[in-house]
């Protein structure tokens, strides 16, 4: 048996009269890349808010590490060892690559020169090297991803949440960082990803929870969860499961 | 730490320290000595409006407090002047701690934040107005006793250096900010706030530590407003022209620059000046050609006077690097 470093109980998320997650309870291993999957809306992002400290939950306990952390403000949560990427990129607009990265490596660091050399080795890891001196601003889509990922990762965490870091890359870009992503969990970082781009899920993930409406419908690994009619449903409509294994049959 | 990031600090205050032996002129000082002082309560806005985003509408609230409090303390208290102006800027950065702690707990932010400030400048003058131990109405006289004991110099030089100190003290800690911890965590909150959290950045506290800072500077620039002009009444203490002026000079100047406050600093006294000139005493009259001015540099040079002089330097380095870098291509 794995230990877990992070087990979500029953936790739920009601803005005013907006059930946004219901009793969702995950565990994720340490070591391992799990994956958050499930349609629009799911409420996805904001169970990582609630995990990372940006959200209080209305209900349900956030066990890390053997601590209840629910609640605990975002800042103290990095320094325990939790990093997460945004959804929609957050550089430091008017600071350097090297400068954005500094401000995770800061974290630990407390020397500027030694911060600025971690953050160059951080960037090298994500391929950044090269545009170091560059201001945030100035870089593509593709770039301000690996930006996000490279400020996280300096910040040394155990824990790290990737809230759709592929979304927005073309399939030449996914798959230059879908290794980065292998090399992070190599290093030891234990991964949560939520993800759209199911190529990276199935090729990524050991094991997968599906989120609709605010529920953990399925669990389990990546090829048990595609064949789940439920999933299939919840993605496709309700009979759809039915109809494709009816297609099938009918071969 | 980079020694050679503080060698520009040295050759500025070391020009600005020879003016004394260049001019005896009363007005020439007078003028300087008032830019210093906007210089310093500039940087103290600077340090949380240009580093740390938080654009403050009221840094008059410190100005006054550190004013009153080194004047009644004299007066009132028969404090020596020196410890006077010790305590006078404890007291503002006391005062800008608090207001922080008030409206950062509570999430303010942006116009907030400013309109928050702003309303607490407000009040602070008018208590002051009517408070009997400042003086109300008639204001508070210090005793004139020019000696240095007495923190009164008899020389207009001297006073001159001394604020010039003053000021040589703010832009070195603006620079061991600027190349510190807290520094690249204040400018990552400016920047973006939420992200600066995830990183670890706890926001509040950066935010207000940067505001104790801030509001002791402009705390200090008022204790030397009451050596130097010996009087104080609420509309100057906590006027809004010094929160203005205190904005108005590192923004023209250039924000989240070193040199910011003292550029603008200078340009903001020689045009109100010349507007004097102009115009006669016409009152109210340099408020519009600084709001003119304020129009102008957000509209054309978003970074102050210190980023066209950086824009200038562009264009004149590249040749220079170009030679110097030939030997290796």
């Amino acid at each position: 048996m794995v230990e877990s470093i992070l087990a979500v109980e029953g936790i739920s998320k009601q803005f005013g009269g907006l059930r946004a997650v219901h009793e969702a309870s995950l565990s994720v291993e340490s070591g391992c890349i799990t994956a958050v999957i499930g349609p629009n809306g799911a409420g996805k992002t904001t169970l990582f808010a609630m995990i990372t400290g940006f959200l209080t939950p209305t209900a349900g306990r956030i066990i890390y590490q053997g601590g209840d952390i629910t609640g605990m403000p975002a800042h103290r949560l990095a320094r325990q060892g939790i990093a997460r990427t945004f959804q929609i990129v957050q550089p430091f607009a008017g600071l350097s690559v090297l400068e954005n990265i500094a401000v995770g490596s800061h974290l630990h660091i407390a020397g500027r020169t030694a911060a600025l050399a971690a953050a160059a080795d951080v960037a090298k890891l994500v391929g950044l090297d090269g545009m170091l001196q560059q201001p945030a601003a100035t870089l593509t889509v593709s770039g301000r991803k690996r930006l996000e990922l490279a400020r996280a990762l300096a910040t040394t965490p155990q824990l790290l949440l990737l809230d759709e870091v592929l979304a927005g890359l073309n399939p030449s870009e996914i798959r230059d960082v879908l290794p980065i992503i292998r090399a992070i969990r190599e290093r030891g970082v234990t991964i949560l990803m939520i993800e759209h781009v199911m190529q990276a899920v199935m090729s990524l993930a050991e094991k997968i929870y599906v989120l609709v409406e605010g529920r953990v419908i399925a669990q389990g690994p990546p090829a048990a969860v595609a064949a789940d009619p439920k999933v299939i449903e919840a993605y496709l409509g309700v009979g759809a499961a039915a109809r494709l294994a009816g297609g099938a049959h009918g071969q | 730490m980079s020694r050679a990031g503080f060698l520009p600090i040295v050759a500025v205050v070391a020009a600005l320290a020879c003016v004394p032996f260049t001019t005896s002129s009363n007005v020439v000082l007078n003028f300087l000595v008032v830019a210093l002082l906007l210089t310093l309560a500039g940087q103290g806005w600077n340090i949380l409006g240009g580093y740390g985003g938080q654009y403050s509408f009221g840094h008059a609230a410190f100005f006054g407090t550190g004013a009153y409090v080194t004047a009644i303390l004299q007066v009132k208290y028969g404090f020596n002047a020196w410890p006077a102006f010790a305590i006078g800027i404890a007291a503002g950065a006391g005062v800008g701690a608090v207001i922080g702690a008030l409206t950062f707990r509570s999430g303010l932010r942006g116009s907030y934040f400013a309109l928050v400030t702003l309303a607490f400048a407000e009040v602070l003058r008018i208590t002051a107005s009517v408070a009997p131990i400042t003086g109300a109405g008639v204001g508070t006289l210090i005793k004139l006793d020019l000696s240095a004991r007495a923190l009164q110099f008899p020389s207009r030089a001297a006073f001159y250096w001394f604020i010039l100190a003053l000021v040589t003290i703010a832009l070195v800690i603006t620079k061991l900010i600027e190349q510190s911890r807290f520094g690249a965590w204040l400018v990552a909150v400016r920047e973006n706030e939420d992200a600066a959290r995830a990183l670890g950045v706890d926001a509040t506290r950066v935010k207000l530590g940067a505001m104790t800072i801030s509001a002791a500077m402009a705390a200090a620039a008022g204790c030397f407003y009451a050596q130097y002009f010996l009087f104080l009444e609420a509309g100057i203490a906590y006027g809004p022209w010094i929160s203005v002026e205190a904005l108005l000079a590192p923004i023209i100047g250039g924000v989240g620059t070193v040199f910011g406050p003292l550029l603008g600093a200078l340009m903001v006294r020689t045009l109100g000046e010349a507007a004097k000139q102009f115009t006669g005493d016409v009152p109210g009259l340099d408020l519009v050609v600084y709001g003119v001015v304020l129009v102008l540099v957000i509209a054309f040079a978003p970074r102050g006077v210190a980023g066209i002089i950086a824009r200038l330097c562009g264009w004149l380095m590249p040749p220079a690097k170009k030679l110097r870098e030939a030997p290796h291509g």
